[in-house]
């Protein structure tokens, strides 16, 4: 049996004394796709930005694709693609011009080529060289998920990718998840949509006082059935 | 990426974004000019004092000038989250210090060469010798290398404002001194000044290592 992909084991974090995480264990193979359920301060963006190499943990262990993320953080790096609560994009570049710069920062090859291909694919192929600021908050999501793919990354961590998307970029999102599972990424995402958690995911994890209080496959899981099980986890 | 590639990967976001927002450029040069035009009218120019004041009235111009740029290039990558975004790429930590630094060095010594002529006209000194450009450089490189540091620490905080030049002010004053007098020693040479070049030089040549070094604590959680 080969390793997980990504293997947390015993994460704890605490910031100004409050224990945000007491506690993570966690594994998600190669091409499995797991949304964190949780209440706001449970802890859901405390761990996608320890996974994203941008706080260092507390205690515990932390492994994706096999490599540390506090030891071999820059090739953990090179593994990664984060859309986060802040667009992370640069409002006075254009659409283009940020996922060149971006792409250049990760040796992206051809990466011009790259990053037209993903401005057609998230349909912003006719605001490219629009600026950052000039576009609406659905397009800034757009243009932050292909911020995130553009160097093709192994392991997608999204906080809250579904926020400021309209049905049409929801389509757009749940076909980018899939192309990237069918590609062998594995995806970790937030949510507070418990049909989106359902329909997007192949495992749910929901996190209360900084613990996983309930894991479950997904298959065979009903939205409803989900949200009973959240009440119950988080009573 | 190679590192000199990664440095002027950021440093051409850097100049691409100030050049579109011209935020920084402006209030810099703005409150330089208004500093000299307010010396030039505060002192009694003579030609007997005037050696003692000129240098002086343009290093303050260019430390506070300096200051308010310094503060801004890292705040406002961390006001819009971008910094977590260059601290998501797998670039050196060193390179995303030198970019930020150079650029520093680029909008400060833009503003110089707007000040200065103004400066030689307004306080009437001759200040176009090929001397003043090592001067000008080496106090550049030593506020630029220190604010750089100290502005990303200071970002992080809600009185960045406040605190940077807190922070700042203390640890420039050997290279202000080594500026300002051998500025000063241009206009009227002396026999037994100290070599103020070849002290500026070693306190840039500490700092810009310490500073190198110790950026990635700083700007990692």
């Amino acid at each position: 049996m080969s390793a997980p992909y990504l293997e947390i084991k015993g994460l704890k974090k605490t910031y100004s004394l409050k224990p945000i995480l007491r506690g993570i264990d966690c594994v998600l193979d190669q091409g499995e796709r797991m949304v964190l359920l949780g209440a706001n301060g449970a802890g859901k963006t405390t761990l996608l930005r320890i996974l994203a190499c941008l706080t260092k943990p507390g205690a515990g262990t932390v492994r994706i694709g096999g490599l540390d993320i506090v030891r071999e953080a820059q090739h953990v790096r090179h593994l990664i693609g984060f859309v986060g609560h802040q667009p992370n994009l640069y409002d006075e570049l254009t659409a283009l011009e940020n996922l060149l710069f971006f792409g250049r920062m990760y040796s992206v090859r051809q990466v011009r080529e790259q990053a037209v291909k993903l401005l057609q694919q998230v349909g912003l192929a006719r605001r490219a060289g629009e600026r950052v600021g000039t576009l609406s908050r659905g397009q800034i999501q757009r243009l932050s998920l292909a911020r995130a793919l553009l160097h093709s990354p192994r392991l997608l961590l999204l906080d809250e990718p579904d926020a400021g998307l309209d049905d049409e970029g929801i389509e757009l999102l749940e076909e980018l998840l899939r192309e990237h599972a069918e590609r062998g990424g594995t995806t970790l995402f937030t949510t507070h949509n418990f049909e989106r958690a359902v329909k997007f995911s192949d495992k749910i994890c929901m996190l209360g006082g900084g613990r996983v209080v309930y894991q479950q496959a997904t298959s065979g899981l009903e939205p409803v059935g989900v949200r009973q099980a959240y009440q119950e986890a988080l009573r | 990426m190679t590192f000199p590639s990664q440095v002027l990967a950021i440093l051409w976001k850097d100049i691409r974004c100030e050049l579109r927002s011209k935020q920084t450029w402006i209030s810099m040069g703005l409150f330089a000019l208004l500093v000299l035009v307010i010396f030039n009218f505060a002192f009694d120019l003579r030609v007997d004092n005037k050696a003692a004041i000129a240098p002086g009235a343009l290093w303050v111009a260019f430390v506070f000038a300096s200051l308010l740029g310094l503060g801004r290039t890292i705040a406002t990558e961390q006001e819009k989250g971008s910094m977590d975004r260059l601290m998501l790429c797998p670039v050196d930590r060193k390179a995303i210090y030198l970019a930020k630094l150079l650029g520093n060095m680029l909008f400060i010594g833009v503003v110089e060469i707007v000040a200065l002529p103004i400066f030689a006209v307004l306080f009437n000194v001759p200040l176009f010798t090929g001397e003043l450009l090592p001067i000008v450089l080496l106090g550049t490189l030593g506020i630029a290398s220190i604010g750089t540091l100290f502005s990303a620490i200071a970002a992080a905080t809600q009185a960045r404002e406040m605190l940077l030049p807190i922070l700042v002010f203390p640890l420039i004053i050997p290279v202000v001194i080594g500026a300002v007098r051998a500025t000063g020693t241009l206009m009227v040479p002396s026999i037994n000044e100290p070599p103020w070049l070849g002290l500026m030089a070693a306190f840039d040549v500490i700092f810009l290592s310490i500073s190198m070094l110790m950026f990635e604590y700083v700007i990692e959680e």
